[in-house]
């Protein structure tokens, strides 16, 4: 027997968490609980309108076939290039804009706690509204169109990108950066000579795969008057046209499927 | 090899032909993207002057009382919204996610289910809400039904990895004592995959918090309708305050999600 | 190979004083725990002096002082006519360019090429915009291409640095660190990383091209034998302090133990 602490007869049980852990997820549970319940029971929800989903939602599909194909020379393919435009040099902009705010919260790179939070809150803030609010906000500046589009796009990315790209910079091996720094490297050729060529892979691999989150974005931006195919689903939703809808609708799938096999193809090239 | 030879004619540096071309096409794309969507620094110029008298009208953000009631009210729904979807979703997102996971499940099965995932992955939940509002009307039930369909998609596919990638050992072992389908599921895999699939489940009530902002923008209920409406009204002070709420809380739902998941992990 | 030819040192460098002072330095990295004890050294402008002791009793500590990748608590590096120890931003970089240094781990930015890492040695002198750009000037790129001869890597010149041995990618180093066209060499364990053949290997090249360009250097090495064969002066270190100094034959077991034995690795 083990000597025994103050306690005097110590039993030891077998225990798989810890007794505070166990309080803490009894508690997690309970407040999930009350969190359903609550929803559930104040959450407004009108009876009329659900007895004719299910009849609604027929109607919805028979109204969209047969898809008006006709229409996609006319209106559809200048929004889909639109869309696409949008989202590449939205990602390009936001690349652009993320590298200067990761540079900032990379600890190894900016030394000052204070400037890394300022860098850590700009993430953050672009990151929590959405690409469909900064839209709105840019439609409200420069009217409605694809540069209100591009921005909110290139805004919202900004987080997403620059916490992942901070992140590849802390990781960046020392060594290097020290070797170049104790040959009398000026600070702008350590970060293009010593962390740049470590950070490019995953840079590169960055910035693909949030165009291919960007392609899917862009193609709703139109709903709120950020350009491109969103715009023409606009045009045919508020027509009550929902084979035209419908015909957006093939196609934003249809791009979506190609930009992903597109940047998984890419991916394995580069990397 | 003497000072005075020639640089015997080595080059340092060969060119790297393929970044080059790869370099100048983009710059040339960008040229002609920008061109074609009239990017000008005249429209450029106004925007800024615009978005200054913008920004002055949404300063101070507007806190008076019927707005922070119309705020409090769009945040419950919101919360609710979120709640709801992340609940519904990982009820219907745990029986898709085994059926799609190939060690598991009958291969014609898992195929199925891993295109229905694909599917329910592809659009974006903005889209998903639009098509719910047509069939069940504006208001919360849309937005809750398109989150759903977005948490099922996200995490159904999330389980499925997990599950493929766990210990077939603990499986086997079970299964040898002839026990059934579900019990099988009981006693081997929730207990591999459970830590990493709590994870999962509480990024995407983070992510649904978030989104949730979004389906009211096309009818989907909550604090996207009242930003949508506080925008058509121009009542940018308003707009402000509603944004920085949101920002507000997509931050504390990150920390306690991150909490969460560190209680399970 | 006919790289044996030495490459002649810059008119300019010929007659400076490249004598190095260190005067009572002292590292404390906590507060109360000093790693160096109030070092004095005086090392003179030619010759290797080999820095031998058991790990973690400051030698590292004393040559990072050096080139300042650490600053140290107190004392003064008095080397061409200034103190190191006092030196900030840009009069820190011209200083640190006068000194190479050769690192355990190598320390090569492995995606570039070999080439362009000897030329890394050149980025306190050249501007950002040449280094981005890869403009060097030709007479640095043949530099790097005789140094690489010298070194016996001419031939992977263009090769990326990550597919190099480490034998080879120290040759690299201690290529970059002549690039720099330093007045003292400072070499951090350079062979430990290294198997025992190479590591001669490499020690050989560091005494003889450092050697024939007249530069002095100070080299931490916890091999004896190899500090034995190619130093001229040993200085042995323990608990922060210089308990030995002078020529290699004077190096005697009494001193090893009082160096490496005792309780000192104990701690």
């Amino acid at each position: 027997m083990i000597p025994a602490g103050p306690a005097g007869a110590h039993v030891r049980h077998w225990q798989r968490f810890t007794f505070t852990e166990r309080v803490m997820r009894s508690l997690f549970y309970i407040v999930v609980l009350i969190g359903i319940v609550w929803s559930l029971q104040s959450i407004e929800i009108i009876p009329e309108f659900l007895y004719d989903a299910p009849q609604q939602t027929a109607d919805l599909f028979v109204r969209m076939w047969p898809i008006d194909w006709g229409w996609y020379p006319k209106v559809v393919h200048a929004a889909l290039m639109e869309t696409l435009h949008t989202a590449t040099l939205g990602t390009i902009l936001a690349v652009a804009m993320a590298t200067p705010v990761a540079l900032l919260v990379a600890r190894n790179v900016t030394r000052s706690v204070l400037l890394n939070s300022i860098g850590r809150f700009i993430l953050v803030a672009t990151r929590s509204v959405h690409a469909m609010i900064w839209a709105l906000f840019f439609v409200a500046v420069f009217g409605p169109g694809a540069l209100a589009g591009t921005l909110a796009i290139a805004v919202h990315s900004i987080g997403f990108t620059g916490k992942f790209l901070s992140e590849a910079i802390e990781e960046a091996k020392p060594g290097p950066i020290e070797a170049l720094k104790a040959a009398g490297a000026p600070p702008l050729a350590v970060l293009i000579k010593g962390i740049w060529p470590q950070v490019k892979p995953a840079f590169l691999a960055l910035a693909m795969f949030r165009w291919d989150i960007n392609v899917r974005e862009s193609a709703v931006l139109g709903l709120v008057g950020g350009g491109g195919l969103g715009m023409a689903l606009d045009t045919a939703l508020s027509n009550l046209y929902w084979d035209q809808a419908g015909l957006v609708l093939a196609v934003i799938f249809g791009i979506v499927i190609v930009a992903e096999i597109a940047t998984s193809w890419a991916r394995s090239r580069i990397i | 090899m003497s000072m005075s030879a020639p640089a015997a004619k080595r080059v340092a540096f060969p060119p790297n032909w393929p970044a080059r071309i790869g370099l100048i096409v983009l710059a040339v794309y960008v040229v002609y993207a920008a061109t074609t969507l009239e990017f000008t620094w005249a429209r450029f110029l106004t925007g800024l002057d615009q978005g200054g008298r913008f920004l002055s009208r949404m300063f101070p953000p507007d806190f008076s009382a019927d707005k922070q009631s119309l705020l409090t009210a769009g945040m419950m729904e919101s919360l609710q919204i979120a709640i709801l979807s992340t609940v519904f979703g990982i009820l219907f997102a745990m029986p898709l996610g085994l059926a799609a996971a190939r060690n598991l499940s009958p291969a014609p099965l898992a195929w199925f289910s891993r295109g229905l995932i694909a599917l329910l992955r592809t659009f974006h939940p903005v889209i998903v809400a639009i098509l719910f509002v047509k069939a069940v009307g504006f208001g919360a039930l849309a937005g809750v039904l398109a989150l759903i369909v977005a948490s099922m998609g996200f995490l159904s596919k999330l389980l499925a990895e997990a599950v493929e990638e766990m210990s077939m050992n603990q499986v086997e072992a079970v299964r040898a004592t002839g026990a059934s389908f579900l019990s099988v599921v009981v006693m081997a895999v929730v207990p591999q995959v459970m830590p990493r699939f709590v994870g999962f489940c509480a990024y995407q009530l983070d992510s649904n918090l978030r989104n949730s902002a979004l389906v009211g923008l096309v009818g989907g209920g909550g604090i996207g309708a009242t930003l949508f409406t506080a925008f058509q009204r121009f009542d940018y002070d308003f707009v402000l305050t509603i944004v920085l709420a949101i920002i507000a809380v997509v931050m504390v739902g990150e920390i306690l999600s991150g909490f969460v998941r560190r209680l399970f992990q | 190979m006919d790289a044996s030819a030495p490459i002649k040192p810059p008119v300019d460098d010929a007659g400076v004083d490249r004598t190095l002072i260190i005067r009572s330095l002292t590292k404390a990295y906590r507060a109360g725990q000093p790693v160096l004890k109030n070092v004095s050294l005086k090392v003179e402008g030619r010759g290797m002096t080999a820095i031998i002791g058991p790990s973690g009793t400051g030698k590292s500590t004393l040559i990072r002082c050096i080139n300042r990748l650490v600053d140290p608590t107190a004392g003064e590096i008095l080397f061409l006519d200034q103190d190191i120890a006092k030196l900030n931003g840009r009069a820190l970089r011209q200083m640190r360019r006068r000194i190479g240094m050769v690192f355990q781990e190598y320390n090569l930015v492995e995606r570039l090429s070999v080439i362009e890492n000897v030329l890394t040695g050149r980025l306190g002198y050249v501007p950002v915009w040449r280094a981005w750009l890869r403009r060097f000037k030709a007479r640095d790129i043949e530099r790097a291409f005789q140094l690489l001869d010298a070194v016996g890597l001419g031939a992977l010149a263009t090769q990326r640095a990550d597919q190099l041995s480490g034998g080879q990618r120290q040759r690299v180093g201690i290529a970059r660190a002549l690039m720099q066209e330093p007045d003292l060499i400072l070499a951090d364990e350079p062979t430990s990383s290294l198997d025992p053949k190479t590591s001669v290997e490499i020690m050989e090249l560091i005494a003889k091209r450092a050697g024939e360009r007249d530069i002095p250097v100070i080299v931490n090495i916890h091999n004896v034998a190899l500090a034995r064969r190619f130093a001229d002066r040993v200085v042995g270190m323990s608990k922060g302090e210089i308990v030995f100094d002078g020529p290699p034959r004077d190096l005697e077991d009494s001193h090893l133990l009082q160096i490496y034995g005792g309780e000192g690795w104990l701690e």
